[in-house]
């Protein structure tokens, strides 16, 4: 079997396909303080699955290192633009990946990177800035998500997620409709990545979602309003690193690498 | 450490306390950046000795001068002619700011907004824990980036300081303006050391330079192998003591360091594993301890192979014309040299690019990485064409933005390490 492993900054992932790259396990769980501990047991579920001893292992994502008994690590940006080949079936692609600390925007072209967006330290346009919101907004970012569709008309200026924060409350103090407040956050992360996606000529591509928030059709739908073309969404987008990772595990076999 | 500085450092007024402090990392530092390193070349025990008392030997040595009636000035920008200084027989210090450790000290004074060189430099000069800042009978600075110039009044208020003028633009009036510069620094150099400026000990100046440029080019030459005999970090460990030494001994050291790594060549002999990807750096100055971007690349096994800045290419290459016959034709062969410099405060700076494409031939250079200090506005926007230029030109280009701050680190490895991926 051919095994990848996304520990992501929230959640780890795995993903196992067969010799046909048939997609046979997936599954995933919080990441929680130990990644290591985490990957065993993501490797000990997937395990119950199937009797195979005979596997091979790339572990990606921001905890890819912790994962040592992986054959290999590879970046999550190179394993999301495969796994997003795969998932949608595409050679040429740009996929927008919200992530838990970071958003990738990845230009692919012939199912490799040519060109990437990543963000910098700051929280801005993230998963994290979304979660941080609605903990103010004492919601779930999914409740927060969908009650922002019935809401708008109200904006948040600073992209900083402190400042954007104390704009935050400050509409709650107002007693701004929370479906309002709610509509603002979301846009403001919707903007900011339409942003960022607009510095890499997406025109005659197919642009896709993947992601913990590819679910969310709000988003999802913002995002093709703001860039004016379809994005595409799948229930696996969440998986996109770890099917990746498990794609490079079985080119790793072809190349013979499977011991360095 | 042998030799005990603390009465040295004593009596040039420094915050002894808090250079304990600093005194305390850089060594740890050091240790995993550079002594962990496989199969350096020998001849950078020089460098390292350097480093293991930065704040020692070559203070004391600048200090010994002084006593004999020598003068210090202290620069910040390669556009000052330190041909000048050493013509007058004055001795020049680079005085750029490259630690975390000075941030907060020059941000008690500077807009946090500000980019970390410039903080650093003012900070190690506020906080009084940097011997250069403290020996330097006099700042030299220069109208480059608006940062540095509104900085040098603050600094200049606690030291003397003299500030160059530098051109914006690079017409053929700009280069005869800053000729006319660099004469009037002249003659203020000539001021505060006392001494006649002559022809003779210009062009013995103007040799002076040219052969340390020549000392360093070689040791970069080397790098232009495709097994690379030196470690990117070591290059540019090299380059930026260069700023701080006696240009006569680095050029000597510099040599002694070339002619091992051209025995290396000929024995085949690569400080990287084979098929190691081959970057080259362009941006802003890396001042000595920001090792920060070399470190992470060659961690990831790839082999930094040159770098297009100032703490780089920009310093050793093109050389001033030699035996000119009258200080006006020295000024102007002067002001020619150093207008070739481009930097990103000139416009514009087509200059830049076209450098940046030849050097990425020239280095065989895989992909490049073009990385600027936060803050630095004209580097910032001036990455616009860089990535937009290397990109047409078919080569892979990875912009990335950071300061001295470790925080970034981690999110550096991955970009970094993708984009090698990516190649
Ligand atoms: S980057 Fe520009 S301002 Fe800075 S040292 Fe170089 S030439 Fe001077
Ligand atoms: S890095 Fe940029 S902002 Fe900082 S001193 Fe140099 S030119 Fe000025």
């Amino acid at each position: 079997m051919y095994i990848g492993i996304d520990i992501g900054s929230t959640n780890a992932k795995i993903a196992c396909i067969d010799r046909d790259e048939n997609i046979k396990i997936l599954l995933m769980k919080k990441t929680g303080f130990n990644s290591k501990i985490t990957a065993k047991s993501l490797l000990l579920d997937a395990k119950k699955k199937f009797d195979e001893s005979d596997n091979i292992i790339v572990a990606t994502g921001y905890g890819r290192v912790s994962v040592d008994f992986a054959n290999k690590t590879v970046t999550e940006i190179s394993c999301h633009a495969k796994g997003a080949c795969k998932i949608f079936d595409k050679d040429n692609l740009v996929i927008i990946d919200i992530g838990g600390q970071d958003t990738k925007i990845i230009d692919v072209e012939n199912k490799t990177v040519k060109d990437f967006i990543m963000n910098d330290k700051c929280s801005a346009g993230t998963g994290r800035f979304l979660d941080v919101m609605s903990k103010t907004m004492e919601l779930t970012i999914d409740e927060m998500c969908k009650i922002a569709e019935f809401g708008g008309g109200v904006k948040i200026s600073s992209l900083c997620t402190v400042f954007a924060e104390s704009e935050v409350i400050s509409l709650i103090g107002r007693s701004e409709k929370k479906e309002n407040i709610a509509n603002a956050i979301v846009m403001s992360i919707v903007d900011k990545v339409a942003t960022q996606t607009k510095r890499i000529d997406y025109k005659n591509k197919t642009v896709c979602l993947t992601g913990g928030l590819s679910e969310i059709n709000f988003i999802k739908n913002a995002l093709c309003e703001s860039l004016n073309t379809d994005v595409l969404a799948d229930s696996t987008g969440k998986f996109a690193g770890s099917i990746g990772a498990a794609l490079y595990a079985k080119e790793l076999e072809a190349k013979n690498e499977k011991f360095t | 450490m042998a030799v005990d500085y603390r009465q040295m450092w004593k009596e040039l007024d420094m915050d002894l306390e808090n250079h304990d402090n600093l005194c305390n990392v850089l060594p740890v530092a050091y240790t995993d950046i550079y002594l962990m390193q496989k199969n350096r070349p020998k001849a950078m025990e020089f460098w390292d000795t350097v480093v293991g008392a930065i704040h020692g030997i070559r203070p004391a040595e600048l200090i010994e001068a002084q006593k004999k009636g020598q003068k210090v000035f202290g620069t910040f920008c390669v556009y000052v002619p330190d041909e000048i200084i050493i013509a007058l027989n004055g001795i020049v210090t680079g005085l750029c700011g490259g630690s975390q450790f000075w941030v907060p000290d020059g941000e008690k004074v500077l807009p946090k907004s500000m980019c970390p060189l410039v903080k650093a430099s003012v900070g190690a000069r506020l906080s009084r824990t940097c011997p250069f800042f403290r020996i330097a009978d006099m700042y030299v600075g220069e109208t480059t980036c608006d940062g540095k110039k509104k900085a040098y009044e603050i600094l200049g208020k606690d030291v003397p300081m003299y500030i160059m003028d530098v051109p914006q633009m690079k017409r053929p009036e700009d280069i005869v303006k800053w000729a006319k510069e660099i004469s009037l620094f002249a003659n203020k150099v000539e001021e505060v050391t006392g001494n006649k400026l002559t022809i003779e000990k210009l062009n013995e100046a103007i040799k002076i330079v040219n052969d340390k440029r020549r000392a360093i080019k070689r040791v970069y030459e080397a790098r232009k192998n495709l097994d690379v005999p030196i470690s990117g970090k070591d290059a540019l460990l090299m380059m930026q003591i260069a700023f701080f030494d006696d240009p006569i001994r680095c050029a000597e050291m510099c040599n002694k360091l070339a002619d091992e790594l051209e025995e290396r060549i000929k024995n085949g002999v690569s400080v990287f594993e084979k098929g190691a990807k081959r970057i080259l750096i362009t941006g802003t100055p890396m001042a000595i301890p920001n090792w920060k971007l070399h470190h992470i690349v060659e961690s990831l096994g790839a082999a930094v192979v040159c770098e297009e800045m100032c703490t780089g290419t920009r310093y050793f290459e093109n050389e001033v014309k030699e035996n000119c016959a009258s200080l006006e034709e020295a000024y102007l062969e002067l002001a020619k040299r150093y207008m070739k410099n481009n930097c990103a405060c000139f416009t514009p700076n087509d200059g830049r690019i076209d450098d940046i494409k030849r050097l990425a031939r020239e280095y065989k250079a895989d992909g490049v990485i073009d990385v600027n200090l936060k803050f630095c506005t004209i580097y910032d926007t001036e990455g616009y064409f860089v990535e937009k230029e290397l990109k047409a030109a078919g080569i892979k280009c990875l912009g990335i933005e950071t300061d001295y701050d470790d925080g970034d680190s981690e999110q550096l490895k991955t970009r970094i390490e993708a984009f090698i991926e990516m190649l």
